[in-house]
């Protein structure tokens, strides 16, 4: 049995800042999803059903906040899900609207996701001591740069190549109004930056944000009223664990076999051929060039080499992350699904000023916990063949 | 002796919450020692006013002053009070629909016995002296004769944040094989146990191997020495961090183990520390030691040659 | 619509579980038994999904470990709900309806025990308005009680009698945390906790953890002659805040059991009614005719393992439809502060 069509015809963002303090949980996801409704030409009572992601409720310190949030949201009366995947939320979110439709259960499904991380502090969130263990826990950084060391060690890359995403990612963010930290870097600036958790520098390191993002998701014939729907062509979610006896912690399995089943679900034979715009979640810079060979745009251990060649910038072969990404906004909870969102974008020719030239296949990605849960999709701007 | 490990711990925040403007008109409200609410689409004037109308689905732009005064719609006797909760005695949470108002509030109310409050009581507020713009800036109170005024507000701006203590306390247990491995550490002993499936021996032994999804089970008894696969220098100071940075926090791959395990390293300049370096526990004096890893004050070199890149690879 | 049926189920209910949070040693137990009665081995689930809660853990990502406990090298399509587990299950329909995969694996589990639960539910409700005062969760349903006293919906009496019922059916559940049945009178005569709710009103604080296997089509009925085939199924919400909403009332139960296409002719009712009362809201919410049983497993109020308790109504009303002892079985699950957000799995012998 094949999925029925679905299509992406509204998208909305906030503003992401370090510190959203002009609104409430609900202010900033409504903000979204207004932005969103507005795009699809719907209000809120059309909607048939509502799905809510975001990451750890430690962040806001409301258990389920979509519970509080479900009139604000105009949820009351109405299906409302809430995912939670780790750091893959927002992808898993907006692919679990995506079934909604795909399923043939709902015909018009909104779909968002928000962290607001200024109401605390995400290093603590995270690192709350757990007892009899040692606490060398420091955060996302803490975790995630000893398996970047690794990378650098098996790639044998230069060790400038994550400065060189850094400045990139942070240089595409001027052209998006959206984005949190909208500041010119170079690679010489980012070099010169403090060692946080060695081997990431400050900034290679993503930043702390408030946001949300929100997209409207239909089917085939309500797709019709719009100009440009962004057609889902493959959604692919895969797990493994945290930590394993002789786990991959540079290059995930989980990563691999999902990638390999989307561009199986896409059709698509070449990665590096075949998309057009890719937005990846990287937030730290060396993340880049591991999801690179991960995905399957590169062999493993030549991904920093596309990177150093300039080919995943707005005009490279396989643009990556052309909004500025995860490097320039991170509100947890929503940065998958920005980057689904902005997948579409693209493949809307609605992207704006950071609009790569004639996309018309993209990749949204979102990776979570220990490098270990993916969500991803491809969307098109051609309603799929198949 | 219990199966498993157990320990205490706390969950404590004070949460900075950005409140926006209709729930800020409110508490504005609360710090001025004035009930606020809004009249909603279809009318009726709700207290807390929502957010966002039910119907219109719109900001709430109409704000009512209220009485204050109200009458007990529903109410129940705590008996048993929590942390956190307006008393510490036992007391009453009511449903109070202000006068003018249309919807209820939930609050606490004063009363020393569950006879002193009923359904259709008349209640009025008691502010607090020192208010911030808090649902606790007040509580209510049997409405029976005149009421003091609310002081003066002690601030005049409008309220747009608050922040919001919250706490919790849990026990935490490890378990029943993870507890084995911190017991065994009590006696200086680092066991790991291996996976009756994949014979992959796990230090700390694992309630289910992550492969296979059966308890490891065979105890194995590992050296304290090993390996360092891979590290981080953490030059970051956070709240709630328990070691002073900077501090290398490595995977260290035991002898004889299949998995690493995260440790300190120490006693060697920063610089110098490298994947392969060959290290070994360094134990905190014995009448110190717990049921912890702690036991283990860091890892230190042998002073051995680094082992060879590819004994450690399939580790990263 | 794939025909999907229920076609595995097991559980564990305990008070004062001393094992770890994420319960990785009560699911492995329960995947086996999963695995026992369908023939099994986990490379056939094509879907996993599970639902539980990082502050009833205490810690961020408390979830991530769990799937160790299906031993996920190579790698598995999997998700998660911040949701009862029941919602999960709505998830894993989903995934089988888009045509994706024809089997699934869900479950759910929690240590409600290791915090103060009636406490850590305040942080449930509105976080500006409602948790500073740290409303508890048997407050909150103790003013919905009161209100429906007060409108002659019901008396405590009716309440004991759910509540005596229930402890009685619960005599014959293995899982049961709490059971014995004696009369209203003697339940009456109990002291009130919160006025007016008895201690026996609510249901006990229970860890525990559950698992239900879903199948499509010739999946199920490899399985089982008499798969539990879901013929209706879906949940709705209604807003948190107190004071705009009919506590009395349960709008989202009721829409939720039309839009599973209405209770006529069940036979057997699995509710997810946490506080004695409550019952009495969901059976008229549900218009379940005065003939039907409810909750023979003992209910919520024998045992109700958070994140787990709504799936293990599913699970045991399907239990009936595999026994021959029912043809038409319905199961309930709610979510939030005084019944806000409600799922309705109505299940058949036949489809």
């Amino acid at each position: 049995m094949a999925k029925k069509p679905a299509a992406v015809i509204g998208v909305g963002q906030t503003h992401h800042r370090a510190k959203r303090e002009d609104v409430s949980m609900a202010g900033l996801c409504r903000e979204a999803m207004d932005r969103a409704l507005a795009d699809a030409g719907m209000t809120l009572d059309e909607i048939d059903a509502i799905v809510v992601g975001k990451a750890p409720d430690l962040f806001e310190g409301v258990m389920m906040p979509e519970l509080y949030l479900a009139e604000a949201l105009g949820a009351a009366g109405k299906p409302l899900l809430r995912v939670h995947t780790a750091g893959s939320v927002g992808g898993s979110t907006a692919i679990v609207a995506s079934s909604l439709v795909q399923s043939g259960v709902h015909k018009k499904v909104l779909t968002v996701a928000f962290e607001k991380q200024s109401e605390s502090n995400a290093m603590w969130a995270l690192s709350v001591p757990v007892p009899f263990v040692m606490p060398v826990h420091a955060g996302a950084g803490g975790y995630f740069a000893p398996h970047v060391r690794s990378y650098i060690r098996r790639s044998g890359a230069p060790t400038h190549i994550g400065a060189i995403v850094a400045a990139k990612d942070r240089t595409n963010a001027l052209k998006n109004p959206y984005a949190h930290l909208r500041e010119e870097r170079t690679v010489d600036m980012v070099l010169a930056s403090q060692m946080l958790w060695d081997p990431i520098r400050y900034e290679e390191t993503c930043p702390s944000s408030d946001g949300a993002c929100a997209l409207v998701i239909v089917d085939e014939d309500v797709a019709k009223s719009s100009p440009n729907p962004a057609w889902i062509h493959g959604t692919v979610m895969r797990s493994e664990p945290t930590t394993a006896a002789e786990r991959d912690q540079v290059n995930p399995q989980a990563g691999r076999d999902a990638a390999a089943a989307l561009w199986k679900q896409a059709g698509i034979t070449s990665p590096i051929d075949e998309i057009d715009a890719a937005e990846v979640y990287v937030p730290f810079s060396w993340f880049e060039p591991m999801w690179l060979e991960n995905l399957g745009f590169a062999a493993e251990g030549e991904g920093w080499k596309l990177t150093e060649a300039g080919e995943t910038a707005m005009t490279g072969r396989i643009p990556f992350n052309a909004s500025g990404g995860v490097l320039s906004s991170n509100p947890i909870g929503a940065s998958g699904m920005l980057r689904f969102a902005e997948a579409a974008l693209q493949v809307r020719g609605a992207a704006g000023e950071h609009q790569v030239d004639g996309a018309r296949k993209a990749l949204g990605h979102a990776y979570g916990g220990g490098s270990q849960f993916f969500a991803m999709w491809v969307v098109g701007a051609e309603k799929p063949t198949n | 002796m219990s199966r498993t490990l157990s320990a205490p711990v706390t969950v404590a925040f004070d949460y900075t919450r950005s409140v926006g403007p209709v729930l800020g008109r409110f508490l504005t409200g609360l710090r001025d020692g004035r009930l606020v609410g809004a009249r909603l689409a279809d009318g009726r004037v709700a207290c807390p006013p929502p957010e966002f109308d039910p119907v219109s689905h719109q900001a709430p732009t109409e704000f009512v002053d209220l009485a204050g005064t109200g009458t007990v719609t529903s109410w129940t006797w705590v008996s048993e009070p929590v942390a956190g909760q307006p008393f510490d005695r036992p007391f009453a949470f009511a449903l109070i629909t202000l006068d003018g108002a249309d919807t209820p509030l939930l609050h606490a109310v004063d009363v020393s016995s569950a006879d002193e409050i009923s359904t259709g009581m008349r209640v009025r507020p008691r502010w607090g002296a020192e208010r911030a713009g808090v649902i606790t800036d007040l509580v209510f109170e049997p409405d029976s004769g005149t009421a003091a005024p609310a002081s003066a507000p002690t601030g005049t701006d409008d309220v747009t944040g608050i922040i919001t203590p919250i706490s919790l306390d849990y026990t935490y247990a490890a378990s029943p094989e993870e507890s084995a491995f911190y017991r065994g550490l009590a006696e200086g002993r680092i066991l790991g146990q291996r996976c009756p499936k994949c014979q992959k021996v796990y230090v700390p032994p694992r309630p289910a191997c992550p492969t296979d999804g059966v308890p490891t089970s065979e105890e194995v008894e590992l050296s304290d020495t090993g390996t360092v696969t891979t590290f981080c220098i953490v030059n970051v100071p956070f709240l709630g961090q328990r070691i002073a940075p900077p501090y290398v926090s490595a995977y260290i791959l035991l002898d004889g183990a299949d998995i690493a395990l995260q440790h300190l390293i120490l006693d060697i300049p920063v610089e110098e520390i490298r994947m392969g370096l060959r290290v070994k526990a360094v134990w905190k004096p014995r009448e110190e030691w717990g049921t912890t890893i702690e036991n283990i004050s860091h890892f230190a070199p042998t002073g051995e040659p680094d082992a060879d890149y590819d004994t450690y690879k399939h580790h990263l | 619509m794939r025909d999907v049926a229920v076609v595995g189920f097991a559980q564990r209910q305990l008070q004062d579980y001393d094992g770890s949070p994420t319960c990785a040693e009560l699911l492995v137990p329960i995947f086996g038994e999963c695995y026992e009665q369908t023939g099994w081995t986990k490379k056939d689930i094509g879907f996993w999904c599970s639902g539980s809660s990082d502050y009833l853990a205490g810690r961020s990502f408390s979830f991530v470990s769990a799937i160790d406990a299906i031993g996920v090298l190579p790698p598995v399509n999997e998700s998660h709900v911040e949701m009862d587990a029941a919602w999960a299950l709505y998830e894993a329909w989903l995934k089988i309806q888009t045509g994706e995969v024809d089997t699934a694996l869900v479950f759910g589990f929690g240590k409600a025990s290791a915090g103060v639960l009636r406490r850590t539910l305040a942080l449930q409700l509105d976080p500006y308005t409602l948790t500073p005062l740290w409303p508890d969760t048997v407050s909150i349903a103790a003013l919905q009680a009161r209100l429906g006293i007060d409108a002659g919906e019901w008396d405590e009496a009716a309440m004991a009698d759910v509540v005596n019922r229930s402890l009685t059916d619960a005599e014959k559940n293995e899982y049961a945390v709490r059971a014995g049945g004696s009369s209203v009178e003697d339940l009456l005569a109990r002291p009130m906790f919160a006025d007016p709710l008895r201690k026996h009103d609510a249901a006990p604080v229970t860890d525990g953890a559950a698992a239900i296997v879903l199948a499509a089509g010739d999946r199920a009925r490899e399985v089982r002659e008499r798969p539990a085939w879901i013929t209706g199924l879906a949940h709705y919400t209604d807003a948190l805040h107190l004071g705009t909403r009919d506590l009395t009332r349960s709008e989202s139960a009721a829409r939720a059991a039309a839009a599973a296409g209405g209770t006529d002719g069940v036979q057997v009712a699995e509710l997810h009614a946490p506080f004695s009362h409550q019952e009495l809201i969901l059976r008229r919410e549900l218009g379940l005719a005065d003939d039907v049983r409810v909750n023979p497993s003992g209910g919520a109020l024998a045992g109700n393992p958070m994140f787990t308790g709504g799936a293990i109504r599913i699970g045991e009303a399907a239990r009936r439809i595999w026994d021959g002892t029912a043809d038409k079985v319905l199961g309930h699950a709610t979510s939030g502060p005084a019944l806000q957000q409600n799922l309705v799995c109505v299940m058949e012998g036949q489809n």
